[in-house]
């Protein structure tokens, strides 16, 4: 008798030559996510993960919201592992239908659903659907069989060495575990998008570093920390922290400001990350940048703007967020968990700049030439030359 | 120069004895103040030296001083207490627009339960009208509360003529004075003043946080916030605070060892950073200068750059100081303080607020003079358009 917990993986599943790889990075990624000192063992066995606490009454409730975190993972299902005997089975199938009735008001319709994949176990699949579920109603007289529509189903897996029993089937996030695709550099600010761009990225699998822009005295060290603490809550979701590059961005704002005409700040703003963004990047051999931009959300996230913004490089952006809406945005931001730190009152550094009128529709021509004035090169080698990397040792404290 | 703290109406450094008070307390003298045997006895012997000393300040009787958590509570005692206690004489009560905020919050608490309550205006340098006062009582008033010592801009209350105002309409009306900025930087004496309750805390005045103190004159009744318990004459149950009481009561003695030279050091330190900011272009002093304003607080605007930006440049040549309105994203949050003076809209953005105490020395007040020169000019300059 032991209790696990069953892990389905589907995507992955399907593909072909690379699924070993998949398989071998969701398990590792199920480990790390559970922590060393979970006291768990965790193995792959025939298309899913087994996470097995050995003789532990039942499984703990952390564990199962931390594994249902970790991108890959469609669903999960607490489960007892028994010997390869009916009566095991049934003895297990009565402590769980027991727990079931404890906490209902009345009667219950169940069936039981069996799958077989041991061809050696004496019993066929309806055979022991009929055995269990005789044995079952004998001993509890509030139970109805429905095989329409039950109440629960006992679900009774006979593998090659146990069978699992399980009346549960809770979801996961689905997409890829993190790391089974490339990485990208996230653009973070202290607002509520980015994080849940970058979220949404390492939902297919993506691994992500992040940047941020800071501009002291503009802009506060609680922002900076706010910040900080965003890419703590992101590198929940990663088998490894978060790192984050901050920035010092106050030179190339301040020079934006004082050469460029009002209405084009932002522009020139998001140019000048996208260009030091991008110089990141490619010293780190990272393939992409992602933002959580969205269409039309502010004056400067419209088309015309995106498209002036991302004239500076030739990386793909990801903007996970391009078509979302606003609501929609939200409720991810407060499932994550980024919602509440998000909306911190700190000002980030693209408001204390923000002019009352900016351009929607930058011209190119006339972006070019307001950058002119500006000595571009030598501003990215500065901030590029003064990036603070913080720790992920200090994140992972957090 | 390693840092230089000048926000010391936020909060102050403890003193050395302090520090060593609170830990002798929680180390040695951990008994509760209740209990029968000696460890009782020697943690109440610390709460009767602090209450003693305290009494001997501000020349009331020991009797009069109930320990609370801080200016926080002593102020929600005293309004709350009052109005409750008093509710059958009459539901008005009168302050100004100008009270720190957890005055403001009690009495937004009690018009919502149905008192009114009327936020009398200040003049141009914050001061309350005692003639205003005079207007405001009715037969439906039971209490008047004015501060002391305005926490942003320092301008000091003419309390005693308020109070005598205030009395001339209904000769029973309460008056409380939130005098958490004035101890320490100027005389506060209740019977002198003709007040009834005046709250104080710990931590102004170089003591520990989480301790404070409201006088309560002998024979007011007022109605305690929770519970009818045993301490502190039954206006604050719960097991005395001895450690932060401890603190308290060793700031209170090397304050009682002062001597008012320290107050004429402080003013003149006050004058000289006014004098010297003033010569920065723009500059202006929001609230009075000389005897009409507290010694330690001064509060400025520098057109064109924003508080807030401008005590993270001075956080960055290390001079601590803050600000009235706090900026939050787009929208900066007005401080009511400076609204109620009538300052103009650049003025309101670009304030901040210096304050010194005995700890600030001469050569602080040079060092944050010039690092301010220089950030102010710094940032114009980074702000400017060419």
């Amino acid at each position: 008798m032991a209790s696990v917990i069953l892990v389905r993986y589907g995507e992955i599943g399907l593909k072909g030559k690379n699924r070993p790889a998949f398989e071998r990075r969701l398990v590792e990624n199920v480990r790390r996510a559970l922590g060393s000192g979970a006291g768990a063992a965790v193995r792959n066995e025939y298309g899913r993960i087994v996470v097995d606490f050995g003789e532990a009454e039942a499984v703990p409730g952390w564990a199962l919201d931390r594994i249902r975190s970790v991108f890959g993972v469609v669903s999960v299902s607490p489960a007892a592992s028994v010997e390869l005997s009916l009566e095991a089975a049934r003895e297990k199938a009565a402590a769980l239908v027991e727990e079931r009735l404890k906490s209902a008001a009345g009667p219950l319709r169940f069936k039981v659903e069996t799958k077989r994949s041991n061809k050696r176990f004496p019993l066929t699949s309806p055979e022991m659907n009929a055995r269990l579920g005789s044995f079952l109603l004998r001993r509890f007289p509030l139970l109805e069989v429905d095989v329409h529509r039950p109440d629960f189903v006992l679900h009774v897996e006979v593998r090659e060495k146990a069978i699992y029993l399980y009346t549960e089937i809770l979801a996961g996030p689905g997409g890829l575990p993190v790391g089974s695709s490339s990485t990208g550099l996230l653009l973070l600010s202290g607002g509520i998008d980015s994080p849940v761009a970058g979220w949404l990225a390492m939902k297919r699998g993506i691994r992500v570093q992040a940047v941020h822009y800071h501009s002291f005295p503009f802009t506060s060290d609680r922002s900076k920390e706010k910040v900080i603490d965003l890419a703590a809550v992101l590198s929940r979701y990663s088998p490894e922290p978060v790192p984050l590059y901050v920035v010092n961005f106050t030179p190339a704002q301040t020079a934006i400001r004082q050469h460029a005409p009002a209405a084009m700040v932002i522009t020139l703003m998001r140019r000048m990350m996208l260009r030091i963004a991008e110089r990141l990047a490619k010293e780190r051999g990272i393939p992409a940048l992602i933002t959580g931009e969205s269409v039309g959300q502010v004056a400067s996230q419209t088309l015309e703007s995106m498209a002036a913004i991302n004239e500076v490089t030739s990386m793909p952006i990801l903007r996970p967020l391009v078509t979302m809406d606003k609501a929609e945005i939200i409720e991810l931001a407060e499932r994550i968990g980024t919602y509440e730190i998000s909306i911190l009152p700190y000002a980030d550094c693209c408001t204390v700049f923000v002019p009352e009128h900016p351009e929607t529709k930058p011209k190119l021509e006339a972006v070019r030439r307001a950058e002119e004035r500006l000595a571009i090169q030598e501003l990215v080698e500065e901030a590029v030359a003064t990036v603070e990397r913080i720790e992920p040792a200090a994140l992972a404290l957090r | 120069m390693t840092e230089v703290y000048l926000d010391n109406a936020a909060t102050t450094r403890a003193l050395p004895s302090v520090v060593e008070a609170v830990s002798r307390a929680l180390a040695h003298a951990y008994g509760n103040p209740s209990s029968l045997h000696r460890k009782g006895m020697e943690a109440e012997a610390i709460l009767k030296e602090a209450r003693g000393l305290l009494a001997r300040i501000l020349d009331v009787s020991a009797g009069e001083i109930v320990f609370t958590s801080g200016g926080t509570e002593s102020n929600a005692l005293a309004i709350k207490g009052t109005a409750y206690a008093r509710r059958r004489r009459g539901r008005h009560l009168v302050t100004t627009r100008i009270e720190h905020s957890s005055v403001l919050s009690a009495f937004r608490d009690l018009e919502a339960e149905g008192f009114s309550v009327t936020y009398l205006p200040v003049d141009r340098e914050g001061r309350v009208d005692p003639a205003d006062v005079r207007a405001a009582v009715s037969d439906e008033t039971t209490l008047v509360s004015v501060m002391m010592v305005n926490n942003e801009i320092g301008t000091v209350q003419p309390i005693g003529a308020i109070a005598r105002a205030a009395r001339e309409k209904r000769p029973d009306v309460v008056v409380h004075v939130d005098a958490v900025q004035a101890l320490g930087v100027m005389p506060v004496r209740p019977k002198e003043l003709g007040v009834d309750l005046v709250s104080v805390s710990g931590h102004k005045i170089h003591g520990p946080k989480g301790v404070g103190a409201l006088y309560v004159r002998k024979g007011l009744q007022i109605q305690p916030l929770f519970g009818k318990g045993s301490q502190e004459g039954g206006l604050r149950s719960g097991t005395e605070n001895v450690p932060g009481i401890a603190g308290f009561g060793a700031a209170l003695r090397a304050l009682a060892e002062e001597t008012g030279e320290e107050r004429e050091r402080l003013r003149s330190l006050r004058e000289r950073l006014i004098t010297e900011l003033l010569e920065i272009e723009g500059a202006r002093l929001n609230g009075a200068r000389g005897e009409g304003a507290a010694p330690h607080i001064a509060n400025f605007s520098f057109p064109g750059v924003r508080g807030e930006v401008l005590v993270h440049a001075l956080e960055e040549r290390s001079v601590y100081v803050s600000t009235g309105s706090a900026c939050t994203s787009r929208t900066v949050a007005v401080s009511h303080v400076l609204k109620a003076l009538g300052l103009p809209e650049e003025a309101l953005e670009s304030s901040i607020r210096i304050s010194l105490s005995k700890l600030t020395t001469e050569d602080e007040i040079a060092f944050a003079v010039a690092a301010i020169k220089d950030a102010v000019a710094s940032l114009r300059r980074m702000l400017s358009r060419r």
